[in-house]
This record gives C-alpha cells, structure tokens and sequence, in this order.
C-alpha cells in the first residue's frame, strides 16, 4: 500500500512579479515501509517537494495524498493536527529543545502534541531510548550529546507518536561519514521493528545508496524514479 | 498546564540574566508602588485620624451658610433649639452615627491679668464631645482631664497661648466676649490643661463647657454653631452624609433652601486637598508600574521568540497547536510577573516589618514626632499582584501570537 501518492505535484513561489517555479509536475509514489532518498543538488527542489508531503507547505497544483488523506485542502491548523498524528521529523540541525533532556526531548511530542498520560509517556519514552541507544544518555541536555547521539534523540522523537511516515530533511549533513552511516542503518532498524516510512533529502552521494528508492530531481523536475 | 509551566519556566531560566534583569525591574516597580501606597496610607490615615477623631469629627451639621463665614466664628448663623431637634432626631436615627457633640463656637479675649490676646473657643459638652472625639483628651499634654474633658468653670487653653503667655493649669484667666446684641461680658476661668496643637482647622481652639459659653453669652436660647459626628467608620461617610442630608431636608429657610448643611471632615480640612494629591500620586505610580511591566516584559518576551524561531518552526512542524505555542509563550511572561510580583511583595512586606520596628518620626506642620506605621492591606497586595501578572500577560500577547501564527517552514530556515 502506498503511504504517499503524488500527481503533478507543483509548487511555485511568487518572487515579486517574478513566479518561480520550485517543482514541476512531480508524480511519484511511496510505498509503506519503504526507505526513500529524494536527490539532487541545491536548488533542485527536493526540500519543497518533502515540505509539501510533511504538509509544511501547500502545493501550487497537482494532487497529494499521503496517508490516504488529500492535504492540499488540509488548513494551518488541520495541517498541524495532521502532522501531530500522523508525521515525524527529523531535522539537519537537529532541532533539540535545549533545556530538556534527551529523555524529554523524545517526550515531548507525546506530551505537548498528542496529550497521553504519564505512564504510556514514560513506557514509550524508555522503550525508544534503548532501541535508538541512548538509555544511558536520558538525562544528558543537547549540549552535554554529540551530533550523533543529538540525531539518535531526532529519529526517537520523530517515532514517539508512532508515527506512519518519517521526513528528514538532509539529516546527515551535519554528521560525519561514520555517523551518518550510523544514522540510516538506525532508520532502517527501526523501519524493520516498527513499520515506519522513512524519507530523507540528501545531497551526499556517499550516502544515497544506503536507501531503498531514490527520486532524483533536477530544477524542480522528477528525472529517476528508481 | 503544570508541564507548559515547567517548560516556560525552564525557558526563563536559559537566559537567566535576561530574566534576572527583568525580574529586577518588576521587583523595584511592585516594592515601589506597595511602599508608597504603605507610607502614603499611613501618613494619610494619621493626620485623618487625628483630624476626625480630636477636631472635626466624621462630619458636620451647620446653620446654611455659617462654614462659608466660619473664620468669623458668626454667632447670628448658629442653628435655633428647632434645627438643633430635627438635627438630633436624625442623628439619633442614623445606623453609622456612634456619637455627635453639639458646639458652639465663639470669639473671645483672653488676659491672664498682665497680658491679653485673642482666642477661638469651644463650648461643649464634655462626655459628648470626648464621645464624639475620643482622640480630644489625649491631646491635654499639662493638667488633667474631668467628665472625660473638663469641668465648669474651667478652660482648656491651647498649647501655643499656655507657652506664649506663660500659663499652668490652676492658674486663673479672664474670658471677654461679645455676645449677638453687641453686649461685652467677662468671667473668671481657671485653666484645667492646656491642649497640645495639631494641624487644621480648629487645631488651636480652647474648650469650655457649654452652659459656661452660654453664659459667658448671655445665650438664653439652646443655640449651636455646629453639631460634630463621630460615624462607625470613616468608609460610612458619604452614605451616612447622604442619608442625614435627607433627613434634615424638611426643615427649609424662605427661600425654599433647607436649613442645616451636612458637611464631610474633607469638605472642612484643607488636609483633604493633600489627600486628594496623594490619592493621585498613588494612580501616578501605579501608572508607572504597568509601564514598567509593560516594557520590560514586552521586550524581553519578542526576544525571546526572536531568539528561538527556529525553535517555534521545529514544535511547529512536529505539530504542536498554535494555541499551545501561544500558551507557552504568555505562560512565560506571567511567571515572569509572578516572580518578580512574589519577591516585590516579599521585600514590600520586610520593609513595611522594618518601618515599624524602627519607626520613622516626621513633622507635619505644627506637629513634631508624628510616628509612621506603615501597613499593608491584603487586598492591595492582591490587586498589585494580578495587576502585575495581567499586565505581564498583555504584554506577552503579542509576541506570543506571533510565534504561534509563525509559519514552519520559513522559521526552520531562519539563521
């Protein structure tokens, strides 16, 4: 089943007076449980193209679906509420809250987004620390982890709410190769043990051919589906 | 709620020195205001005290038109046994009266037999007025006190006189009057204590008894220059003024006008006018202090959100709901004003506990060693307080609602 189908999926922005088109007429699909790479230089659209299936972002023209749900009619908040329960993200920066820990970091969704109570919080919480390898960091703050150990609390956070579909944008481009590599073999381990969708953005070629699916772009264009 | 706190509060202390800072001029603005409203209180409520409870009284009732001649001390304005009556029947009807002395007022010449001088003088009656003035006695500072104020044939000589012409209770003076006919009458008094001065009108008036002022009069009739009322409490004035003015309505001259006018103590003090600029002090700095809160917490909060925009983007985009980035935001600016609110009042309250072990003597006027008592009352601290925390709220509104409202994606790209 495909967790994300897109049909002549554009975006264009408006500069001034000037339309600049981002993506053009991008049909693609993704299937469940995959591990997808979109590819191309800077520029080339991919980070429009994961923002408009993250919902961040409204598409221009063309039909998305993801999780069966047509999010171009989706508003801000219904957006929000969507990615909240369905979505996870990890991000090149990292994007950790600094003044909570590792083991609030990953809680935080659960809490602030989705309300559960303390008990399932915490049992999810400590389950995801030991499966990303951080238990013995829970209480360590963003800036007592390295950028390893900071995108291993990214990818639990981005999983708490059990999410179906997982968006990185360039979540390697701030960690060496080591690390990265490190990163998307803990991707693909936790697609195995809990079904989960990953789709990351990258620019690296070292590291594209760690994923299942590439969908390469060229100036907003779809050029390898494969 | 508790884990928007927690976090909001984790927040402020990231950048602690901002929130220091600000917090400090919270601090100072509440110690500010709670102190002033404290020493201002006090102040106020002493020479209030003092001037309703050793001179005025709460309120008045006078002949029409006698308080707008009341420096010549008229004697054809007093009110006739008539107005006196309806005065009295009202008085005696009214809840919040406790107690009222009927007086009258007169000029005289005062000799002690080598010098003369001048003297504004009080007849009473000496168990109603120290009813109505219970502060009266306490101001005897030589001599001693009889029938709760004086006896007959005696006087009570203010302080200023007593010193100016050298006299001690026991001694003997003469009283000169003129009575309403023109006629001049004289009679021996023994001074039963001098009275010490205090700031107002009426401050630096002798006491005589009553029947000894008629006397000295020639009054026949049971004439009053005015009828001085002591209330429950001074909050009951303006309702008990209006319902004695109503009572006393009937009793109208020829022109239809009523007779007797009921006058508050501020209506008679020139005390009540530097009330009235405390009073707008007070809202002056209260003003100030909303100011304060306003800007400090306004800045320090679009800093805030300033600061961490790639943060909002993040909570943002992970789906966290605008109403609850809008509620961590404003729930950091009122823990900013709770805080600062906390400690003001904490060191308000050490303060005010200082001023009164070491009180703080002044002079006001003719009055030396006026002690301060500073209190402050439950409900202006509370008031302070959510004033405070609300303007802390409203100041964080709009910052708040910008994070809130901010889109993901360009937060996330924010540098």
């Amino acid at each position: 089943m495909d967790v994300v189908v897109a049909r002549n999926l554009s975006k264009t922005y408006q500069a001034g007076a000037v339309a600049v088109p981002a993506v053009r007429e991008a049909s693609f699909t993704i299937a469940r449980g995959s591990l997808v790479a979109f590819v191309g230089p800077s520029g080339s659209g991919k980070s429009t193209l994961l923002n408009m299936v993250g919902c961040l972002d409204h598409p221009s023209g063309g039909t998305l679906e993801v999780l069966g749900t047509d999010v171009a009619r989706l508003d801000r908040h219904a957006a929000a509420g969507f990615r909240g329960a369905h979505l996870g993200f990890i991000f090149q920066d990292f994007n950790l809250i600094p003044v909570l820990s590792a083991a609030e970091n990953i809680e935080y969704p659960l809490l602030m987004v989705q309300n559960r109570p303390a008990a399932e919080r915490q049992a999810r919480v400590a389950e995801l620390l030991e499966a990303v390898g951080m238990a013995e960091q829970a209480a360590k703050r963003p800036d007592q982890l390295s950028g390893g150990q900071k995108q291993r609390v990214a990818v639990a956070r981005a999983l708490a709410s059990k999410a179906k579909l997982v968006l990185a944008d360039e979540p390697t481009a701030n960690l060496d190769h080591d690390t990265a590599y490190r990163i998307l073999a803990l991707m693909k381990k936790m697609r195995d043990e809990q079904g989960t969708t990953f789709v990351f953005s990258t620019h690296d070629p070292k590291i594209v051919n760690e994923a299942e699916v590439i969908l390469t772009l060229e100036d907003g264009r779809l050029v390898n589906h494969g | 709620m508790a884990k928007i706190l927690s976090l909001a509060a984790r927040n402020l202390a990231r950048y602690w020195r901002r929130t220091l800072l600000t917090s400090g001029l919270i601090i100072l603005g509440v110690v500010a205001v709670l102190l002033f409203i404290a020493v201002s209180g006090s102040f106020k409520g002493l020479i209030v005290g003092q001037i309703t409870d050793s001179m005025l009284g709460h309120l008045q009732l006078h002949r029409r038109g006698y308080v707008a001649s009341i420096d010549n001390l008229p004697l054809n304005l007093n009110m006739k046994p008539a107005a006196v009556a309806v005065a009295e029947k009202a008085l005696g009807a009214d809840p919040a009266v406790v107690a009222w002395s009927p007086r009258l007022k007169f000029g005289a010449m005062f000799s002690n037999f080598t010098e003369t001088t001048s003297i504004r003088l009080n007849g009473v009656l000496p168990e109603r007025e120290a009813a109505a003035m219970p502060m009266l006695a306490k101001r005897v500072v030589q001599g001693s006190v009889a029938n709760g104020l004086l006896e007959r044939g005696k006087v009570l000589v203010p302080e200023i006189i007593a010193r100016g012409m050298k006299l001690k209770p026991g001694d003997t003076v003469v009283l000169v009057a003129t009575n309403l006919d023109g006629s001049v009458n004289g009679q021996n008094f023994v001074v039963q204590g001098v009275l010490g001065d205090v700031t107002g009108p009426g401050g630096r008036d002798g006491y005589v008894h009553l029947e000894d002022a008629r006397a000295l009069l020639r009054m026949t009739e049971g004439e009053v220059s005015e009828i001085a009322v002591r209330l429950k409490g001074l909050g009951m004035l303006p309702a008990a003024k209006a319902r004695l003015e109503a009572a006393v309505a009937g009793l109208r001259n020829p022109q239809g006008e009523s007779v007797l006018q009921v006058h508050g103590w501020d209506q008679l003090s020139p005390f009540a006018n530097i009330a009235r600029i405390i009073d707008l002090l007070d809202v002056f700095i209260r003003v100030m202090l909303v100011g304060i809160v306003l800007i400090a917490v306004m800045n320090v909060m679009i800093m805030a959100v300033y600061e961490r925009i790639r943060e909002i983007g993040m909570i943002s985009a992970i789906g966290t709901p605008p109403r609850r980035i809008l509620a961590l935001f404003l729930a950091e600016g009122a823990l900013l004003g709770a805080a600062g609110t906390a400690i003001g009042v904490a060191l308000s309250f050490a303060v005010v506990y200082a001023l009164n072990v070491w009180p703080v003597h002044f002079t006001f006027g003719r009055d030396q060693q006026l002690v301060l008592a500073p209190a402050l009352a439950a409900g202006e601290v509370v008031l302070i307080g959510a004033i405070v925390v609300v303007i802390a709220i409203l100041a964080s509104l709009q910052p708040a609602w910008k994070a809130a409202r901010m889109d993901p994606i360009t937060a996330l790209r924010h540098v």
